[in-house]
């Protein structure tokens, strides 16, 4: 365990860019999950269309391609950035946000088609009942699925380690590299970190569900 | 048409080096040297290694098979490159003919127990001679010193030696030892990869200025796209003595075979290995360094 111990200043500094990775990953991931959930269910087909194909390739391609295409493709293609964290959070919220916009496209699915109707006969126009109505609802029931998929976020943000960032696994490799003897402590310690973030998060989905469930 | 002259060099070469000696040891790509002459019945002190070598016909020898310009197998299964090279020499001397080498493939893990064990007579494989293996090996040579060097794009004139990349990005493997080197005592960016060859396309790409680690593993590189890639400079900026592993406290054979070297390095042997392989990219042939006899 002395590897933990003497690499704290190491670990400390992952688990700070791993925080930052996912947490600035998680707010653009949820903008734009929820537009594209949005125009899922939209009236203009082209925007239908559009949030249809994005989800599904996003959705069922590897992580690891979508990391490749923003760190190795992109700059081919001239996009170049100084940072490779930047290609990092480009992959991780473009990613992300295909799932986020199935979940609350569910949680939109869920309420009662009677209310929309009720709000167009007194008037709304689409964008009214979609930002008052429908959404303040469909995401208050997907608070759940949308916690798993930011702690599923803040472990995927382990693969940035393989495209040139150091967080927190790539300080693992790291140690792992120079301490050969005492690799299974040095994976512990990087584990311990995650869970630092991801039960916290856990615990928060259970007070936020509590605190605005709907009963229906 | 640059693939296709590449191709015409290639064959040209091969061509006048099976005109100029025997058809026998052309593997077919570039790289290969002929047969060294193979000595006509040496004799050597009773019970010595070399006797038993000599009168067996045969030797084993343990190389890499992925290193590319010193100990690379293709795809007709004979390795070739310098250490391969380096083989062939010793084994001429002890009057054992190339294709009577048993070659087997030692990476690194398992260099020290195959001498050991007694699976491979000698181990010629990019194998940097240390306190720690001595211990457990003897070593003859050095036959050459590797280092850590600078690859960077063909068109890049700006870096040449390891001071031009002071604040500059420079990629490298995570917690190894060159890593380490260019950052601390030379002030570089490291950006960190998990192998060095996840490091070219950053570097085609210029996002990071150069690729650091031993020249050895960069000139392999080169060698496979030397229309993209250079070297900074043929210098060095460490030292990793390449030695020739055998059984511990075999004195008498390593004694030999460090005669050999300085022989090799005398009749101009050493510098046509050299140029057969690796100089291919690594322009300036060495200069046998110091044996060192301890």
């Amino acid at each position: 365990m002395d590897v933990i111990i003497d690499n704290l200043p190491l670990y400390w500094e992952g688990f700070l860019r791993t925080l930052f990775l996912s947490a600035v990953s998680g707010v653009i991931a949820l903008l734009l999950g929820t537009v594209l959930a949005a125009a899922r269910v939209s009236p203009v087909a082209a925007l239908r269309g559009f949030s249809m194909t994005y989800v599904e390739i996003l959705r069922n391609t590897p992580l690891t391609i979508a990391f490749f295409f923003a760190a190795i493709v992109l700059p081919r293609l001239g996009v170049k950035f100084e940072q490779f964290e930047v290609a990092a959070i480009i992959a991780l919220s473009a990613y992300t946000a295909a799932f986020i916009a199935e979940a609350v496209r569910s949680g939109v699915n869920s309420v009662p088609v009677g209310q929309a109707e009720a709000a167009r006969s007194i008037g709304m126009k689409f964008g009214q009942v979609l930002s008052l109505i429908i959404l303040p609802q469909a995401l208050r029931t997907v608070i759940p699925p949308l916690i798993n998929i930011l702690i599923a976020l803040v472990k995927n943000s382990s693969v940035a380690g393989a495209f040139f960032v150091l967080e927190l696994f790539g300080y693992g490799r790291q140690l792992a590299n120079s301490n050969g003897d005492q690799v299974m402590a040095v994976l512990i310690g990087v584990a311990f970190f995650y869970l630092l973030i991801t039960v916290p998060l856990g615990i928060l989905a259970s007070t936020v569900e509590r605190k605005v469930a709907i009963v229906r | 048409m640059k693939a296709f002259l590449t191709r015409r060099k290639s064959f040209v070469v091969a061509a006048s080096a099976a005109l100029a000696l025997t058809l026998s040891a052309c593997g077919g790509s570039t790289g290969t040297t002929s047969d060294p002459t193979v000595a006509e019945k040496p004799t050597f002190a009773a019970g010595s290694t070399m006797e038993k070598l000599a009168s067996a016909g045969t030797i084993k020898i343990g190389t890499k098979f992925d290193q590319p310009l010193f100990g690379q197998v293709g795809l007709d299964g004979k390795p070739i490159g310098f250490d391969v090279e380096m083989g062939k020499l010793i084994a001429a001397k002890l009057g054992i003919a190339a294709d009577k080498i048993e070659w087997s493939e030692t990476v690194s893990a398992n260099r020290e127990p195959f001498i050991e064990q007694g699976k491979v007579d000698l181990v010629i494989a990019t194998y940097t001679i240390n306190d720690k293996r001595k211990q457990v090996v003897s070593f003859a040579g050095p036959y050459y010193e590797a280092g850590q060097a600078l690859m960077v794009n063909k068109d890049n004139d700006t870096i040449k030696k390891p001071e031009d990349v002071k604040g500059k990005k420079v990629c490298s493997v995570t917690g190894s030892t060159p890593a380490g080197t260019i950052v601390e005592k030379y002030g570089a960016v490291l950006v960190p990869a998990a192998t060095y060859s996840a490091c070219l396309e950053p570097l085609r790409n210029k996002q990071v200025e150069a690729i650091t680690t031993d020249n050895v593993i960069l000139a392999g590189f080169v060698d496979k796209e030397p229309d993209a890639f250079k070297l900074a400079s043929d210098e060095t900026f460490t030292k990793e003595p390449y030695g020739i592993g055998l059984k511990k406290d075999d004195t008498v054979f390593r004694n030999w075979i460090n005669d050999q070297l300085e022989e090799f390095s005398k009749d101009g042997s050493y510098k046509k290995a050299w140029e057969a392989t690796a100089g291919s990219v690594i322009k300036t042939a060495p200069e046998l360094p110091a044996i060192n006899r301890y």
